[in-house]
């Protein structure tokens, strides 16, 4: 599946719910499912601080596609960093570095994501993005 | 007295709904919310009398400065100060303490020197000094906490030396509520000839303050934080430290002569004035104190401690629920945290119940280090807050429980 169709499908799963409740009980479960980050990983060098709350990301690359495992201190941002992902692990560089991360303010999370917020899920998918870039410059 | 319903009746937002719930405005600690008559004040500035104030000869700047001035009278008689020239306005709590870090560090601070904090501080009365102490080669002391997180005198008074220059306290903690012994903190540092600025961002709403009285050096204050509008706060400094002080900014209305050459500086409380002051919203904080003295200064104190009482029983009969800050002489602030669940967790599901919280570390990073602890759930209380309001945030806690156990 494309990030479009991957991002597309989670926007269709949160549409199901019009309680803030039931939405925020979805991300809990998709936190469950998160890959979970190698213990050994958790420490500083892949530590995103933000001020409310801890995300550790960690990458992987194979010469050709880039996965990622991750785990945050708060659920319900473990349930975001899951949704991000589902999107964006298991991609080439390139399809990362171009990708536009729509579903995030489609199923009303944009919150979640402002720079104000300070949670650590901005400078997620920018350090992402940086991954992204470090390993598309060592590939050349 | 009024009844609660009419007095929360003058503040409109109080009214609204939040994802279609009422507002629970639990919040207060870092914003009151305003009144009518506040928000009418400064809209009356805008719409009938807006001029620069000191400037014009003309009969908008006038009216503008006569009620900027009447606004300065307002809080030297709030805050009872001997003289008008003792109320400086600046853009805040933060803005006065910058103020005073700077010009008290240019003058007196030598290398060695030492400035004393409590480890209660908000990163406001923490970090301009440590800016001035890295300028000028002086030294942080810190007064240590108990586990109920109140400060221990004792240390204190072994802290106090010939090397300290000055001693720079919180009214209350932001982060705790713990109200601090600032008699016994004053009285100790003027003995050993130390002046005290008191950090009163969470003091001066929740009672009656007299500067007199308590003989502090300096006082800061906000005025968003005591239902007036925000960009507007007061430094009251003692007129024998003001006079001595050099000014902290330099521009346009606080100046006596300008050459290239010297600037001789303008007469107190001018001279600490540089620039376009926020007149509009000194006169609204006039407004805002007006407002509470009309509710009563004792009224709001008795208010809150009945909140604080009933938020502290309804709290710690919950299951897993732990108070952190538990002295007996608080401001109505209430930190929290409940078994096994992340603040920010329980912060995003209180708000979607329509509860406005403060998560995290609270600019007091220090606290959260004392306990071990990465942050708290804060809820800040005042007196237009209800029972009922404190029994929707206990249900919201028994919500958070079950869907994060």
């Amino acid at each position: 599946m494309s990030i479009t169709e991957v991002q597309d499908n989670i926007v269709e799963e949160f549409s199901l719910f019009d309680d803030w409740m039931d939405k925020y009980n979805l991300l809990i479960d998709l936190g469950k499912e998160l890959p979970v980050i190698d213990p050994k990983f958790k420490v500083k060098d892949f530590l995103i601080e933000g001020c409310q709350s801890k995300v550790w990301l960690h990458p992987g690359f194979d010469g050709n596609l880039i996965t990622f495992t991750a785990d945050s201190d708060a659920i319900i941002t473990r349930g975001i960093v899951a949704l991000l992902i589902k999107v964006l692990s298991n991609r080439s560089p390139d399809e990362i570095i171009n990708s536009d991360l729509y579903f995030i303010d489609k199923i009303g999370l944009r919150q979640n994501l402002s720079p104000t917020r300070s949670n650590g899920l901005l400078s997620m998918v920018r350090q992402m993005k940086l991954y992204a870039i470090a390993y598309n410059a060592k590939n050349k | 007295m009024r009844d609660i319903a009419e007095i929360r009746a003058d503040f409109p937002i109080l009214n609204r709904k939040v994802y279609d719930k009422p507002l629970v405005y639990f919040d207060n600690g870092a914003t009151t919310q305003k009144p009518q008559c506040v928000i009418d004040a400064v809209d009356e500035v805008y719409k009938s009398y807006n001029g620069n104030i000191h400037r014009g000869v003309h009969y908008l700047s006038d009216m503008s400065s006569e009620a900027y001035e009447n606004s300065r009278e307002k809080v030297r008689s709030f805050v009872n100060a001997d003289k008008r020239e003792e109320i400086i306005f600046t853009s805040g709590t933060t803005g006065s303490i910058n103020g005073i870090a700077f010009s008290f560090g240019e003058q007196y601070i030598k290398p060695g020197d030492e400035i004393i904090l409590s480890r209660l501080e908000h990163h406001a009365n923490i970090v301009p000094w440590q800016m001035m102490c890295e300028r000028k080669g002086a030294v942080l002391r810190v007064i240590p906490i108990n586990d109920r997180g109140e400060i221990i005198l004792e240390e204190y008074y072994k802290l106090l030396s010939s090397r300290t220059k000055i001693v720079s306290v919180t009214q209350a903690s932001n982060a705790l509520g713990t109200v601090l012994p600032l008699i016994e903190i004053i009285g100790a540092a003027h003995s050993v000839n130390v002046p005290v600025l008191i950090d009163g961002a969470q003091g001066i709403q929740h009672g009656i303050i007299d500067v007199k009285a308590l003989d502090c050096d300096f006082y800061a204050f906000s005025g968003h934080k005591i239902y007036g509008p925000t960009g507007i706060g007061v430094l009251y400094g003692k007129e024998k430290w003001l006079t001595e002080l050099d000014p902290f900014q330099g521009g346009g209305d606080m100046v006596d002569k300008v050459t290239f050459e010297k600037t001789t500086y303008n007469e107190l409380p001018f001279k600490f004035e540089a620039g376009t002051m926020n007149y509009p919203a000194a006169i609204g904080l006039a407004s805002a104190l007006d407002y509470v003295l009309s509710i009563g200064r004792e009224n709001i104190e008795s208010m809150e401690k009945e909140l604080l009482s009933y938020a502290t029983g309804r709290l710690s009969a919950i299951k897993g629920v732990k108070i952190f800050g538990t002295s007996d002489k608080k401001i109505s602030t209430i930190s929290f945290h409940i078994n096994g669940i992340h603040q920010y967790d329980t912060g995003m599901i209180l708000d979607k119940m329509g509860i406005a919280v403060r998560t995290g570390t609270h600019c007091a990073q220090p606290v959260m280090d004392r306990y071990g602890i990465d942050g708290t759930v804060r809820a800040s209380l005042c007196f237009y807050n209800t029972k009922k309001e404190i029994d929707s945030l206990a249900e919201g806690i028994e919500k958070v429980k079950s869907m994060f156990a």
